[in-house]
């Protein structure tokens, strides 16, 4: 599962609102598909994504069928420090997957 | 009357020779050339302008680790160094011909022949994740380069066959390619507006697919909807019919990865 993390703007004063998109590879089966011999393709959407941020927590999301293949989630969060932003999630086969990506703030 | 009569002649030959020449002329004049990006909306023309939203750049960045990961024994990169300036305009010159084989090689066919005859692995299967990803990062390389294909030669016949499959009306609903793609573009089939039909954006990332597609892949959509036969994935058909394409649509620049609806 790969994924791609942008940050705007890259380069952030403390204090300054910062844009967060993501961008994860994933099919989000539904499971309300069927394949071409006609068996139900089994439901596999990934059903829970979080973005640590140097530790602490700033956005969880639930995910489920009703989100694309591919889902492409923004946020907005406050520049604090210099760091990490960690962002784990874990689809309906307990498969889990990670990205971070580093933010720089300036005083 | 005697030289009306050889000036009439020549006049003939003259037409004969202006219709030959005609033969290699596109119905839709250079000017008139779109993409199907000028067809779509604007959320999806901003969604295949914005590097980071395309979700096509998930496979190129893919393709970029596979072009320098070993397969059977050596990678891409091996061989062809840093795509970046080994692979720039590639995918402009395809459908091509292989010298050896004598066979015309779509983009996906030359990445296939290379990993199994030069690099001694499987070959990937078609519309998987490594040929997708592997023909997006390459074709990527040409972004913005003007289709050039050639059609003289020993890609003559296939450029033929191409040309005589995309005015030949096919399935239950009896159309053409060309009666959708060449006579009525522009114009609204449903709720969407009839493109062109160019192959200047693939392999494409599609809403309605929820995933990159080749060139065949969105052919057999098009087989579907007039309900012919849908050729299986490798068809030669394809191939000529993807050559034909390409000419028509010479001078526009690739897109790879495209998005559309």
């Amino acid at each position: 599962m790969s994924a791609r993390i942008r940050i705007v703007p890259a380069r952030a004063k403390r204090g300054e609102v910062v844009e967060v998109s993501i961008l994860i590879q994933h099919d989000m089966e539904t499971g309300y598909r069927r394949d071409d011999e006609g068996r139900v393709i089994p439901r596999d959407c990934i059903n829970l994504l979080t973005c640590r941020y140097n530790g602490v927590e700033v956005f969880r999301a639930d995910l489920s069928s009703g989100i694309s293949a591919n889902p492409y989630l923004q946020f907005y969060t406050v520049a604090q420090a210099t760091g990490e932003l960690e962002f784990s999630w874990i689809d309906d086969l307990s498969v889990q997957g990670s990205a971070r990506a580093s933010i720089a703030v300036s005083e | 009357m005697k030289g009306g009569g050889a000036s009439l002649l020549i006049a003939a030959l003259l037409a004969a020779w202006a219709y030959g020449a005609a033969g290699q002329e596109r119905r839709i004049p250079t000017g008139e050339l779109r993409s199907g990006i000028a067809f779509a909306s604007p959320e999806v023309r901003a969604m295949q302008a914005d590097e980071f939203s395309n979700p096509g750049m998930l496979w190129v960045e893919k393709g970029e680790k596979l072009w320098s990961t070993p397969a059977g024994g050596r990678s891409c990169a091996d061989c062809h160094g840093e795509a970046g300036t080994s692979m720039k305009g590639a995918a402009t010159r395809y459908p091509a011909i292989d010298r050896a084989s004598g066979q015309l090689l779509n983009l996906e066919g030359r990445i296939r022949q290379c990993r199994s005859e030069r690099q001694g692995a499987a070959a990937p299967r078609y519309e998987s994740e490594e040929l997708l990803a592997l023909t997006a990062y390459v074709a990527h390389q040409s972004r913005g380069m003007p289709i050039e294909v050639a059609i003289d030669g020993a890609v003559r016949p296939h450029f033929e066959a191409g040309r005589a499959f995309f005015y030949r009306r096919i399935g239950q609903v009896n159309l053409s390619c060309a009666n959708c793609h060449e006579q009525n573009w522009g114009r609204t089939l449903l709720s969407e507006t009839i493109t062109q039909g160019h192959p200047n954006a693939y392999p494409i990332y599609r809403i309605e697919w929820q995933t990159l597609g080749s060139v065949e892949h969105r052919l057999r959509g098009c087989l579907s909807a007039v309900r012919a036969e849908i050729l299986p994935y490798g068809a030669p058909e394809y191939r000529d019919l993807e050559l034909f394409l390409a000419w028509r649509a010479k001078g526009l620049p690739v897109e790879t990865p495209g998005v559309r609806r």
